[in-house]
């Protein structure tokens, strides 16, 4: 059976695509050293359009009206510019009402694209530039540790890590975020309350790593600026040994946090990067595999979520869950030692 | 294993969805197209195989395991047609449902005539309407325009003006769209179809169709009163087909295999429902109900004629969090029977929104689970009466329309404990009327079936006439204003042997007759207190030959909506009563 992967590496070496979801332009240049705040490429992701009546606004019919028009299509243009006339005795005129770009001309009208800030593409990484896509992107590539995530809020940045959680069952209380965290990347254990959230903001932190959090946080959590990723999942959930002992183990250590959401069409997923040099060749980890005995995989959802085992055996035929349903399983020690029999539905290889 | 007996009559149908891709045999036995196993596999389309084929190459291979029949050749072909060594098949089929919902804004006169009509169309595929325009919307055209470019969709459907009605204000909006697809990149442009006023044909390809790709399908609202989905229908399945094949690697090769008819997944379905249709009752319609991953899909179909809808926002895989937005906690509490707080039920939801393919374990889990499907399932089917047809027979307003029977897939249920956990979950969720009977696909058949019907009506037909649907019961609602406790139904039961039975049904209860499995019987119902079991109005009955289902007969007189206790051990005793009169 097909089984998911997910990374939690101490060095590895990974490619990633970033890329514009529509065409823009790429402002990076193949072999260039990016750092994670870069911008790779813009675009105008919602553009905002204003058309004006100049035939209105000139008091003249719309077949009269095409040759008071002053400005051709493709000119930028500022406020207050004049787009048209001036006619007549009262020397009536058209003005811009924004900066912005002409997008067309005629018939009486005249279509403006207001100027407005792009959307910006980061890097997301720090690395180097390895092939461009042109007018959608780059791919980047680096060295370092990984450790993905289920979900993040959409949001990127990096600084230097701090470690909050002292075992894998940690909770995150407000009190233990204090002024030293300043300008820091968190990480914790679970978030149940906005007001961490409000207080990672006001200090302001640079990035949140959460073992979990409740999903009623959720709308406050993506409209904060700092990146927030999340490593198992929603409600009270310990954090995986292997992510737990990377990330305490970097402590103090500079860190990007990609907190991109999951999509897996897009092959995007959240996930917090540790550039690390390296002097020997790293390969790039495989993202998919077969289910096999001797795996490290991590139980994705309840009971024993968060837990990693050695897949000791495949079962033949189907098993009888407690609640009856019957499913393709494995017998897998966990770490404590105890055997259990899970579906190889909830479960993913961990490499 | 049964072997084909090589007459070149064997099918393999491919349906890939949001999690599973199944390949699935059928042949001839015995002088008869017969389903012979089933080979399942994870869907491939996402990340790290973006690529449908590894989860169909599975599949099949799981299939060849099972029958031991070879089907792929050293080429990595399919064997078409099959050898005298009983190896390949001789025709194939495919669809889908994998793949996110298309984006679709859709362009019309009136919220309630053109723009009601586009968004039912809409409705009938894997696709969600991200953003109307309408002619009240109040929206300056430099608006529609930057809607149009901000939202991106695959897909814009224009309707409005009925059949030699309006034309300048369609036009008009019919601007907009060229206008936003003139500024867009040529290769990021969304495909129109214009299923307005026939009159505009030319016009509307005259100025879209160098802009970008422009399909045409009949007016979906030739009058103000008359509504005619169906061709469009056809038009937008195909036009699904053509982005999922550009956009999804895979599906090109998928859809060649399937001679170019590669269909959605809803509308297979959509078509077994409607062909059940002509064959059972034609007073009463059939109804379908597929609760998957990508989506919820409800068909309903009176005497050949089927209204499909399809609820991407209620599919229990990716999607699954689209239930919150119109559901609160307590309508998924209401279905469990044992306490779990309202913010696990909302932590569940996300956490499957992460691992749609994960299977809950303990009995909490499972509950909840179904409470998701139940109320799934509800909302869709509230949803769907929308486009019934008007005037069909019902029981009272605001309740479900008559049907026989109704046909209930996806894993949730099919994968259910047992029959009695699958019944129930079903009678709660689809609260059906009069008297029907529950049939479970519980091989994920209807699909694959309906993509046959294409090419092999026969192999239809023949394989919905043997056991591969399972009749769970013939269930009979009567229903009462009066309260629990209180006799409606008296029922005199003629088994097939001559034995007779006697007894009352009284309000609030879940009842079972032991009619084994397939054996006739024949029932006299007298309604009691006014009851309607569906025999010609309140108070009125009669005599009724019913058929056991795998649960046998099943009286369902919890009234209708079902209402459940708050108190939460009253609502474990109740579940736990009717799960053990529906055999645990």
């Amino acid at each position: 059976m097909l089984a998911p992967v997910t990374h939690v590496l101490p060095m590895t070496r990974i490619r990633r695509h970033r890329l514009l979801p529509v065409t823009g332009r790429v402002l990076v240049r193949k072999g260039q050293t990016l750092d994670p705040l870069d911008v790779v490429a813009e675009t105008m992701l919602e553009p905002k359009h204003i058309l004006l009546d100049v035939a209105r606004g000139l008091g003249l019919r719309i077949a009269e009206t095409d040759q008071y028009i002053e400005r051709q299509v493709g000119e930028s243009i500022s406020e207050g510019d004049v787009l048209a006339g001036p006619v007549g005795w009262g020397k009536r005129i058209v003005r811009a009402p924004c900066s912005g770009k002409i997008i067309l001309a005629g018939r009486g009208k005249i279509l403006i694209e207001e100027e407005k800030e792009p959307y910006q593409l980061f890097a997301g990484l720090p690395g180097e530039v390895v092939s461009l896509m042109p007018g959608r992107g780059a791919v980047i590539e680096s060295t370092g540790a990984l450790a993905q995530g289920v979900w993040g809020n959409g949001k990127i940045n990096s600084g230097q890590l701090r470690v909050l959680i002292k075992k894998v069952e940690g909770i995150l209380t407000v009190d233990q975020l204090d002024i030293d965290l300043r300008e820091t990347v968190v990480f914790a254990g679970y978030c149940g309350e906005e007001q961490i959230l409000q207080t990672a903001a006001e200090l302001p932190l640079r990035g949140l790593i959460l073992s979990s959090m409740a999903s009623s946080l959720i709308p406050f959590a993506e409209d904060l600026s700092l990146p927030v990723v999340i490593l198992e999942g929603f409600g009270l959930l310990p954090v995986n040994s292997s992510a737990f002992n990377l990330l305490i183990t970097s402590d103090r250590r500079e860190i990007t946090l990609n907190a991109e959401k999951m999509d897996r069409y897009a092959s995007q997923r959240p996930e917090v990067f540790i550039s690390l040099p390296v002097n020997q060749m790293v390969h790039e980890p495989r993202d998919g595999t077969l289910f096999s005995p001797g795996q490290k995989v991590r139980v994705i959802r309840a009971p024993y979520q968060s837990q990693i085992g050695t897949l000791v055996t495949l079962k033949p035929g189907l098993e009888v869950l407690p609640n009856g349903i019957k499913a393709t399983s494995a017998e897998i020690e966990l770490e404590n030692r105890i055997k259990v029999k899970l579906p190889l539905a909830n479960l993913e290889v961990l490499e | 294993m049964e072997q084909s007996n090589q007459t070149g009559n064997s099918l393999l149908a491919v349906d890939v969805g949001e999690v599973h891709t199944r390949a699935v045999l059928f042949d001839v036995v015995e002088g008869r197209y017969r389903f012979l196993a089933i080979g399942t596999a994870k869907t491939t389309a996402q990340a790290p195989y973006n690529h449908i084929g590894e989860g169909i190459n599975r599949a099949i291979l799981r299939l060849e395991e099972i029958t031991g029949r070879e089907l792929v050749g050293g080429d990595d072909r399919l064997i078409l047609p099959s050898n005298l060594d009983g190896s390949g098949i001789d025709m194939f089929v495919g669809s889908i449902s994998a793949g996110p919902p298309l984006r679709v804004i859709a362009v019309g006169l009136l919220d309630d005539i053109s723009l009601a009509s586009a968004k039912r169309l809409v409705s009938t595929t894997y696709a969600q309407v991200v953003e109307t325009l309408g002619l009240n919307d109040r929206k300056k055209p430099e608006e529609r325009l930057d809607t149009i470019l901000s939202l991106r969709p695959d897909l814009i459907v224009i309707a409005g003006g009925t059949e030699n009605g309006a034309t300048n204000s369609v036009i008009r909006l019919v601007e907009s769209v060229g206008l936003a697809c003139s500024l867009m990149p040529a290769e990021q442009r969304p495909e129109v179809l214009f299923s307005g006023n026939q009159m505009l044909k030319s016009e509307v390809e005259s100025r879209l169709g160098t802009l970008t790709k422009s399909n045409f399908a009949p007016n979906v609202r030739p009058g103000l009163e008359v509504e005619q989905i169906a061709p469009a229908q056809v038009m937008i399945a195909e036009i699904l087909r053509s982005i999922r094949a550009s956009r999804m690697p895979g599906v090109g090769e998928l859809n060649e295999w399937s001679g170019m008819q590669l269909i959605p997944t809803a509308t297979a379905f959509g078509r077994i429902i409607q062909f059940l249709s002509k064959v059972y009752d034609p007073t009463k319609g059939v109804l379908g109900i597929d609760v998957g991953a990508s989506a919820t899909t409800v068909a309903a179909a009176y005497d050949g004629e089927v209204s499909l809808a399809v609820f991407p926002e209620y599919g229990l895989g990716y999607g699954v969090t689209g239930l919150l937005k119109d559901s609160s906690i307590d309508d998924f509490l209401r279905w469990i029977p044992m306490e779990v707080g309202e913010d696990y039920i909302r932590d569940y939801i996300f956490n499957k929104q992460i691992y749609p393919s994960s299977l809950p374990v303990s009995k909490e889990d499972l509950a909840i689970e179904q409470a998701l499907a139940r109320q799934a399932i509800r909302k869709a089917i509230s949803a769907a009466q929308a486009g019934f047809p008007k005037g069909i027979r019902r029981s009272g307003r605001g309740m479900l329309p008559w049907f026989e029977p109704i046909v209930a897939t996806g894993s949730v249920l099919t994968q259910a404990p047992s029959p009695g956990n699958s019944l129930l979950s079903l009678l709660d969720a689809v609260q059906p009327t009069s008297i029907t009977t529950m049939v479970l696909d519980q091989s994920n058949l209807a699909a694959p079936l309906g993509a046959a019907a294409a090419i092999n009506p026969t192999l239809s037909v023949q394989v919905l006439e043997s056991s591969a649907f399972l009749s769970l019961a013939t269930v009979i609602t009567p229903i009462s204003n009066t309260r629990p406790g209180t006799p409606i139904l008296r029922l005199r039961v003629t088994y097939a042997s001559g034995d007779e039975t006697s007894f009352d049904i009284k309000q609030g209860t879940l009842e079972a007759l032991p009619i084994p499995m397939g054996e006739a019987a024949r029932l006299r119902l007298q309604p009691l207190h006014k009851s309607d079991v569906g025999m010609g109005g309140p108070g009125r009955g009669g005599s009724v030959r019913v058929v056991g289902g795998v649960l046998g007969v099943v009286i369902d007189a919890r009234g209708r909506p079902v209402l459940l206790p708050r108190d939460l051990t009253r609502r474990q005793d109740l579940y736990k009563k009717w799960l053990w009169t529906l055999g645990g």
